[in-house]
């Protein structure tokens, strides 16, 4: 052996010290999900595909070549027999005579839209009844309790319902239309995001560090803050990446049964989808296009939701 | 056991009575109410305060569902809008379709899913692993009714293999006793009319079976790789016990118990798919109906049918509890 | 020829992108018919793993590589196929595990779980085999053994639970039972009543045990024969009492002197080992257990320290032991064996430069109030 003792030694210290360190720097939850979120493919192609779509979604509509309800090729249409793609219509045209491609493009917004609104108020609605709810549980006592009790019960008989057909109902009372899709579909993913935050917030505030920083003398209300809110975000956030897929989903099924977006002049997936019905023998491709984009999309979005459920699990980190 | 069943069913009914309460303020509150539904939109302000009077609706909202109440005792749901039957005769007529076609889906879904999710987690990271976990993907994300058309479309109008709509072939006059019509066919020994009612069940019943199927392979693939790291497991290899009494006795049994679990919860999923798969396939169940009472503003359907929703979900799902006790003796009903 | 003989066993897993782990390093240690051997050392020195790859039953993934031998009556366990190791398994050895909760089954009732191995094994079957499985449950000290059958595992206390688990174990009455940390997860008091009782099986029957254990309390009261472990290879053989009173390599002495004793003074401190079992030293480089070794000398680092044969059979793994009374050091040395031994190469024993501070029993030299 060539090596000197003096080098020896300092191999050995340098060694000890890494040891050292390892223990000592504490990678948050974050970094190291992040980190394991990047070495997963599944997670990359879900994110490729979901900035794709945002991407077409924001810029798209600006580049489109033709207005996409314009109905310039009117006069080709026959019965059974639209305009095919073409030069000029990538995609050709739809059974009005509106040029396909860019009616696609433009529903990029309109799909991304509802997705994103629906799922934003069944997130501020779900957690505000779970938060209070787990704040409720937390501070216990009588009222506390019944608090909790109360709000809970409401969400079973919510998660009892079927959720299309929770949306369907709601829809069926507030008429067709896109706030409709957007409110019903918003409304069915409450009691996920009530129960979930709920349940996260209790466990944590059974959890040991809270009862460390509860004996420690620190505040409740500082508790919540620092610890049991952020700690309880992770599940949601998964949560509302995986809604948005079955939001996208659940609006073209509403617009096939007719309750979705009646202004034919925003072309918007689902309704394409749902009005391309008579044409599946004569251009097949007025349906498989948009549905392959709405399957697409929700792809993207349960692609990346998984793989954050799974960076974000402790019992998965080593 | 019998108290845990009694309990169980006494707590439905607090469930229902908040349900229907919220439903009935919510349907009285707004605007064109079923006076719109059955006169439409002309009719004068005195024919829709003649009608409103007739069934009571300007009286005070509690008095109303005090009414509907007692009528919902006596398994009264009221008169269709549009069909002027009861609805009860509606749903007693249409419901063993649904049923039909909700079991074919569940019989697709678990005897396909609990397999093929055992097998991926047995091969993991293999070919099979690979295809049963993207193809589950899939799958949740295809809307069910353009999977109910591109089946259609392919197996029913370009290759003529299923039929594309309905229940059964008419021009059979097979004989009706209980309106589960394979039911019904195996009861009279109608053998031809049993097998197609059955052969119509299988296009829709695949469509419906889409997101169960999907569900179910990733919840036993995840629960049998969970059950397979378990010590149990390692003390049953350790016994020497062969493979197949490994995997039957120890893993497989012990990895059911979320997938029972999640397959109540499933009922909703399929009920939710049965409005979209019996519209594209015209089949005559409850759930084409239902899309048909919702262009209609069929009130008195809709408010029938969101009951007995939640009343199969609650029983269905005590069935799933009971199920889970005798799998698990820890959870011993009480 | 020993019962079980483990010759050079290695278990390597290889991660894409990552180091390969060896978590057995050339492990080397033998079994007699009727002993109890221990493996001891701290949590991830590689016993369990010896354990699990004797039975073969580490879990199987992408990257495992066992390696040497595992030469159980004249047949190398580790070449045979799977069939004819389950008919080892259960039959001629059995193992014990840590957990008696998780380690059954909790959805089937006792009585199933060890008539399974007697109809697997014995050929038996209905009211003979629930006959033979409620004798067994006797004979491990369960009370109403009969009513105890139909019992599931979460009706049962923990010690009753390790005792089925025993039962299950011993059905066969199998030339080999492995222990692994039987005791840790229970009471101190079922402890010892379970200790007693694996005690008296081994006697009785002539069954060799090989127990692995953490705790050096177990390894005294029941150990005919001790291998210390570290970082995936055997640092010191020895038999009970010599290893207990005069430990030669310093991780054994370092074991030793954390055990809290009640003849110290209450002031005095533990003499705890510094560091953790993540900071090793790869092997080839030199002697794992250098980073946290009181008694380091240049020598210890470079190439891993041969294995010295001793009196008494004993053998340690050290370049600078402990020095022991009534020798001077090298005096006690009978053979060299080193490890990965090139043609030519002298193996390095050093000898200590500084006198021994401590006389054999006595713990390590410590270092002043450093932390």
């Amino acid at each position: 052996m060539t090596i000197s003792p003096s080098k020896k030694k300092e191999k050995i210290d340098r060694l000890a010290e890494t040891a050292a360190r390892d223990d000592e720097r504490g990678v948050s939850l974050w970094q190291e999900a992040f980190r394991r979120l990047r070495r997963n493919p599944a997670a990359i192609i879900g994110t490729v595909i979901l900035a794709l779509f945002v991407l077409v979604a924001l810029v798209g509509p600006l580049l489109v070549p033709h207005a996409p309800d314009a109905q310039l090729w009117k006069g080709e249409v026959r019965l059974g027999d639209f305009p095919g793609p073409r030069a000029e219509n990538w995609f050709g045209t739809d059974q009005l005579g509106r040029d396909e491609f860019s009616r696609m493009i433009v529903g990029a917004r309109q799909t991304l839209l509802v997705g994103i609104v629906a799922t934003l108020i069944g997130l501020a609605v779900g957690s505000l009844i779970g938060g209070v709810a787990g704040a409720a549980a937390g501070l216990g006592g009588r009222w506390g309790r019944a608090i909790d009790n109360v709000l809970m019960r409401f969400i079973d008989m919510l998660l009892a319902m079927p959720s299309l057909l929770l949306a369907i109902s709601i829809a069926a009372l507030l008429g067709a239309g896109l706030t409709t899709v957007m409110i019903a579909v918003g409304v069915v993913s409450v009691p996920v995001f009530a129960r979930l935050l709920r349940g996260s917030m209790i466990a944590q505030s059974n959890s040991d560090y809270v009862l460390a920083a509860t004996s420690l003398g620190v505040k409740k209300p500082k508790i919540a803050l620092t610890h049991v809110v952020p700690n309880s975000l992770a599940p949601v956030i998964v949560q509302a990446t995986l809604t948005l897929a079955t939001a996208i989903i659940e609006a073209a099924a509403l617009s096939f049964l007719g309750l979705g977006n009646n202004d034919a002049s925003i072309p918007e997936w689902g309704v394409m989808l749902a009005d391309a019905q008579p044409y599946l023998d004569s251009a097949p491709r007025l349906a498989i296009l948009p549905a392959v984009a709405i399957i697409i999309t929700a792809l993207g979005f349960t692609l990346l939701g998984e793989a954050m459920r799974e960076a974000l699990d402790p019992k998965l980190r080593k | 056991m019998f108290r845990f069943i009694v309990r169980r069913l006494l707590q439905l009914i607090p469930t229902l009575f908040g349900l229907s309460l919220l439903l009935f303020i919510w349907l009285r509150r707004l605007p064109g109410g079923p006076e719109t539904a059955i006169l439409g939109e002309r009719g004068t302000p005195e024919m829709r305060a003649q009608i409103r009077r007739s069934m009571g609706l300007d009286e005070p909202i509690l008095v109303q569902y005090g009414r509907f109440v007692r009528r919902l005792i006596r398994l009264d749901l009221g008169t269709s809008t549009s069909t002027k039957r009861s609805v009860v005769t509606e749903f007693l007529e249409r419901f063993p379709g649904t049923v039909e076609l909700s079991i074919t889906a569940m019989v697709i879904a678990v005897g396909i899913g609990i397999p093929l999710g055992y097998l991926a987690a047995r091969r993991r990271g293999r070919l099979l692993d690979h295809l049963s976990v993207g193809g589950s993907l899939i799958g949740i994300c295809i809307p069910v009714f353009f999977l109910a058309f591109v089946l259609k479309a392919i197996f029913a109008e370009n290759l003529g293999w299923f039929p594309s709509s309905g229940r059964q072939d008419p021009t059979l006059g097979a004989t009706r006793i209980t309106n589960f019509f394979v039911l019904d066919g195996l009861m009279t020994r109608e053998w031809d009319a049993a097998a197609d009612a059955l052969w119509h069940l299988v296009l829709p019943g695949i469509a419906l079976a889409s997101i169960p199927l999907a569900i179910i392979v990733r919840i036993t693939r995840a629960s049998v790789l969970e059950v397979l790291n378990e010590d149990f497991v390692r003390t049953a290899e350790a016994k020497g016990l062969t493979e197949r009494t490994v995997r039957g006795r120890h893993v497989l049994r012990n990895s059911m118990l979320p997938v029972v679990t999640s397959i109540g919860l499933q009922t909703g999923l399929l009920l939710s798919g049965a409005v979209l798969t019996e519209t594209v396939f015209a089949f005559s169940g409850i759930g084409a109906f239902v899309a048909e009472a919702i262009g209609q503003r069929d009130y008195p359907v809709l408010m029938g049918f969101i009951l007995i929703i939640a009343v199969v979900y609650v029983l269905v799902n005590l069935l799933v509890d009971l199920s889970y006790s005798f799998i698990d003796p820890r959870v011993r009903v009480r | 020829m020993a019962l079980l003989e483990v010759e050079d066993l290695s278990v390597t897993f290889a991660r894409r992108g990552q180091r390969t782990v060896h978590a057995v390093d050339g492990v080397s240690f033998s079994v007699d018919a009727g002993e109890v051997v221990g493996l001891v050392g701290e949590s991830g020195c590689g016993k369990s793993v010896t354990s699990l790859a004797i039975m073969g039953l580490l879990p199987k993934q992408p990257g495992l590589a066992v390696g040497g031998k595992a030469v159980f009556d004249g047949t190398d366990l580790l070449q045979l196929d799977d069939r004819s190791r389950r008919d080892i398994r259960g039959r001629d050895i059995a193992m014990i595990f840590q957990d008696p909760l998780s380690s059954l089954n909790p959805v089937i009732p006792i009585g199933l779980q060890v008539t399974e191995v007697l109809t697997r094994h014995r050929g038996m079957k209905g009211a003979a085999a629930e006959k033979e499985a409620a004798e067994l449950l006797d004979r491990v000290g369960i009370p109403d053994p009969r009513r105890r059958l139909k019992e599931y595992p979460h009706q049962l206390s923990g010690g009753m639970r390790q005792r089925a688990l025993i039962a299950m174990a011993v059905a066969c009455q199998p030339r080999l039972l492995i222990a692994d940390e039987p005791t840790t997860a229970l009471d101190v008091t079922i402890q010892a009543q379970i200790l007693e009782l694996l005690k008296g099986l081994v006697r009785d029957s002539d069954t060799a045990l090989l127990m692995i254990t953490h705790d050096l309390g177990v390894v005294a009261g029941m150990c005919d024969t001790v291998n210390v472990l570290y970082a995936g290879r055997v640092v010191e053989t020895a038999r009970r009492r010599p290893l207990f009173r005069e430990p030669r390599h310093p991780y054994t002495v370092g074991l030793l002197g954390s055990v809290p004793r009640l003849d110290a003074g209450r002031g005095e401190r533990l003499n705890a080992i510094p560091g953790s079992v993540r900071d090793v030293l790869p092997w080839p480089d030199g002697c794992a257990f250098a980073p946290r070794c009181e008694r380091r000398v240049d020598a210890c680092v470079g190439e891993p320290p041969a294995l010295v044969l001793a009196h008494h059979g004993r053998s340690y793994r050290c370049v600078n032991p402990a020095p022991v009374a009534g020798y001077a050091p090298g005096d006690d040395v009978r053979a060299v064996v080193p490890t990965q031994a090139q043609p030519g190469s002298v193996p390095a024993q050093a000898v200590p430069d500084d006198p021994p501070t401590v006389p054999g029993l006595g713990p390590a030299p410590r270092e002043e109030e450093s932390a």
